[in-house]
């Protein structure tokens, strides 16, 4: 670490990396924040704010997509997505569209529609579309596979939604490429059933 | 167990219009994750799959998990090749087939 930075400057990228990384980069992070103020006594009266710097991490998933704001994703609903995307990195957003409503007043039926900007040829379409809950006891709501017959890639139906949480659709193209969108849902009355 | 199905066409179609198919079976979808009065589980049951072919080539085909709402909904396009039959296959927990058949009507 650079010694010839100002001091305050130097914490506060340290401060950042702590609460940015996941929980692997946390430990050796938060050691190098440590060494570098135990060899700055100047700063001593920071030192208080360490243990708390970074977040309580293990309740936060190490899912590969972005998170909505007070929502947490499954072990399930990681394994899940892991399983499809395999190391691919996926796109997240367009031509992928996930559509549900703001609000569900009833977690038992959920309409959503699934859709891909695709030509739908025989080089060119969609494989798969999955549709995956990161708060249910089940993370795999459904999966549909299509093909160049099916001329258009919309799919539409209804879902089952425990409670508020992200809802997260995957389209494998026949290209390979795959498609994330994710859309967080308010629910005020959970289904699933298993209240 | 076989269960009422309701499938939906259009009334008119054309040879190379993409139309939406609306495709719906009765069926509870037990979960597995309910308990009854008695604090007993309720074993799942549910519609695993459906699988939709024109002639002998597959046009679309969904899995459900317990996230599906019951009686199972699902609406997808399909490009019309030509008259024919249109063949709804669900498939239950306990391997038992609802198959339904639908004329594809040109004109």
């Amino acid at each position: 670490m650079s010694s010839d930075r100002a001091p305050l400057v130097e914490l506060a990228r340290h401060v950042k990396i702590l609460s940015r990384r996941d929980v692997v980069l946390g430990g050796s992070a938060a050691g190098a924040l440590i060494a570098l103020l135990a060899s700055r006594p100047a700063l001593s009266a920071v030192t208080e704010a360490v243990p708390a710097a970074p977040e309580p991490p293990p309740t936060v998933s190490s899912s590969r997509i972005p998170v909505s704001d007070g929502l947490t994703h499954s072990r399930e609903f990681d394994d899940a997505l892991n399983a499809i995307l395999g190391d691919a990195e996926p796109a997240i957003g367009e031509p992928l569209t996930l559509t549900l409503p703001d609000l569900a007043e009833n977690g038992n039926v959920v309409p959503y529609t699934i859709a891909v900007e695709s030509p739908m040829t025989d080089t060119d379409y969609v494989r798969t579309l999955h549709l995956l809950s990161t708060s249910n006891p089940q993370a795999a709501v459904a999966a549909f596979h299509l093909t160049p017959a099916t001329g258009k890639a919309m799919v539409s139906g209804r879902m089952r939604l425990a409670k508020t949480q992200d809802v997260v659709a995957v389209a494998e193209l026949s290209g390979g490429q795959l498609l994330v969108s994710i859309r967080k849902i308010e629910v005020t009355i959970g289904g699933c059933g298993n209240e | 167990m076989a269960s009422k199905t309701r499938i939906k066409l259009p009334e008119k179609t054309a040879v190379g219009d993409v139309i939406e198919v609306r495709a719906l079976i009765n069926h509870v979808m037990e979960t597995g994750n309910r308990k009854d009065a008695g604090g007993q589980i309720i074993p799942r049951d549910i519609v695993k799959s459906l699988l939709v072919t024109f002639g002998n080539v597959t046009v679309f085909r969904a899995e459900f998990g317990p996230g599906i709402s019951s009686n199972p909904f699902v609406a997808f396009y399909m490009r019309v090749p030509g008259p024919g039959e249109l063949v709804f296959v669900w498939e239950d927990d306990a391997g038992v087939r609802t198959t339904e058949r639908t004329p594809l009507l040109i004109g």
